[in-house]
């Protein structure tokens, strides 16, 4: 084990996790965001949008990311579309986890009894009050568990997001291993690093799903 | 009889409701007026629950019409948001919001729908859980109540937006027995301040003492209707007279 290279390599890592984290954020947030939006179409029957969100949903699910990627980074620009290539890792995440949040959410949404529903109607509520005071707290309540997995599993993406010449934790770890032939300490970096950064966000799930279940209200 | 105007708050007239194939409401007139207690009663199935139902909107209707404060549920300016709120529901099954505590849940629909102030709502919810006796709870989440205190909050909240007529369906029969005693004493008080109200009930002795009116509901249509107390002394059907013995042992 060659302790000099690690503590050379630490403050490249350190500027990786720092890139790996900063796509992951923004990919988890727009990724709840299209979740959201897909998932509450679904769930109202939208009739002529429907359609769309489910090609979309199909779509993302069916694909790897790594051909949305290539896509992206190498396919869109013969279209005269030039984006950089952090851009395209968070629009490559958005669009895969996307799909995942809608399903998770639809399945919360759906969990909500239809006794709820009537009873918010019952008092006057619109559509759009109905949905965010009553059906959409329970929903997310339901569904907090599936939404923490597919923040876990939109983190585990971030590495294939290298092919896309990223310098992202990956990259940076193969980069090293070609210079240097350190592989085991690169390695074992790249290791740390993503559990540095998993761990955490484990841990705050699972306590924000025994908050949730506490608050889980149930007769 | 005088010529004094009748303060009609339900008219529902020749009303007509099917699922499918099957008639569930064929021809149904009632007529209900202000600070009058009309109660419904029938075998299961006849219908009770539908009726109530479309009252508030919940379910539409094929044919006939139901009037509301004076407007026609389907014409240019009803519009069933509003009106609902105007039109307390109380269900069978004592379901709050469970996500929300008691005042919460009480105050959703006085803040949201009817965009009153906090300050003036919650006082009235206050008052009316002192007079269900349950002014302790307020901070407290449904899963820490019993069923007949969830009624008993259920009742508030529709009360608390001030409505003009209310619908009770069976509120108590999904109650322990134990726990049916207090909604109803909390019902025939709201009926003794004057409240308009259609009551759905198997509960004989509360329906003798609440009502004005008894509407008597089988195969979806009205089969005998009079003041309480003729019906529950004499009723004029030999189908009413059966269906009142079934809950009297001899
Ligand atoms: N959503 C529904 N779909 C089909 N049939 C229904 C539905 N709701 C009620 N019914 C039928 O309508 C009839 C009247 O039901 P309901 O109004 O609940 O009766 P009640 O409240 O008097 O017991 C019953 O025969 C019931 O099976
Ligand atoms: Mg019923």
């Amino acid at each position: 084990m060659n302790v000099g290279f690690i503590a050379d390599a630490i403050p490249i890592y350190g500027r990786a996790i720092i890139v790996t984290l900063r796509i992951a954020v923004l990919g988890i947030l727009f990724s709840l965001v299209i979740g959201v939006i897909c998932g509450l179409v679904a769930y109202c029957k939208m009739k002529a949008v429907d359609k769309l969100t489910r090609g979309y949903i199909e779509l993302s699910r069916n694909t790897p990311l790594v051909i949305q990627l290539f896509f992206l980074y190498y396919g869109l620009p013969k279209l005269g579309v030039m984006l950089s290539n952090e851009a395209c890792a968070v629009i490559g995440l958005s669009f895969l986890g996307g799909s995942y949040m809608a399903e998770s959410l639809r399945g919360g949404l759906e969990a909500v009894s239809k006794v709820q529903v009537e009873l918010g109607l019952s008092i006057g509520l619109d559509t759009f009050q109905l949905i965010r005071f009553v059906v959409f707290p329970q929903a997310m309540a339901v569904a907090v568990p599936a939404l923490g997995a597919n923040c876990v599993f939109l983190i585990k993406e971030t590495s294939v997001l290298s092919i896309i010449a990223l310098r992202d934790l990956m990259s940076v770890t193969k980069e090293l291993i070609g210079m240097y032939y350190n592989t085991t300490e690169s390695l074992l970096l790249l290791v740390v690093c993503y559990l540095l950064i998993l761990l955490p966000v484990s841990f705050g799930l699972t306590f924000l799903e025994r908050r949730v279940r506490y608050a889980e209200f149930g007769v | 009889m005088t010529a004094q105007k009748r303060d009609v708050i339900l008219d529902i007239k020749g009303l007509r409701k099917s699922y499918g194939d099957k008639i569930v409401l064929n021809g149904v007139d009632i007529c209900v007026e202000r600070g009058e207690a009309v109660v419904i009663i029938g075998p299961s199935g006849c219908g009770k629950t539908t009726l109530l139902r479309c009252v508030n909107g919940l379910e539409t209707h094929q044919g006939g019409t139901i009037t509301i404060d004076g407007r026609e549920a389907g014409s240019k300016n009803f519009d069933w948001i509003l009106v609902r709120q105007k039109v307390g529901m109380v269900f069978q099954s004592y379901d709050l919001f469970p996500h929300m505590t008691v005042l919460e849940n009480i105050l959703l629909g006085p803040l949201r729908a009817q965009k009153r102030t906090r300050e003036e709502a919650s006082g009235q919810a206050i008052r009316l859980l002192e007079r269900v006796g349950l002014a302790d709870r307020v901070n407290d989440f449904p899963r820490q109540l019993s069923g007949g205190q969830r009624q008993r909050i259920a009742i508030v909240r529709a009360l608390c937006m001030n409505p003009d007529i209310m619908l009770f369906d069976e509120v108590t029969a999904s109650l322990d027995p134990e726990m049916v005693r207090e909604v109803l004493d909390v019902i025939l008080g709201v009926a003794r301040q004057g409240m308009t109200m259609m009551i759905v009930t198997h509960e004989m002795g509360f329906a003798r003492v609440a009502a004005d009116k008894v509407i008597f509901m089988e195969g979806g249509v009205i089969a005998e209707e009079g003041p309480a107390k003729e019906f529950f002394t004499l009723p004029k059907t030999e189908r009413a007279r059966r269906f009142l013995n079934t809950f009297y042992f001899e």
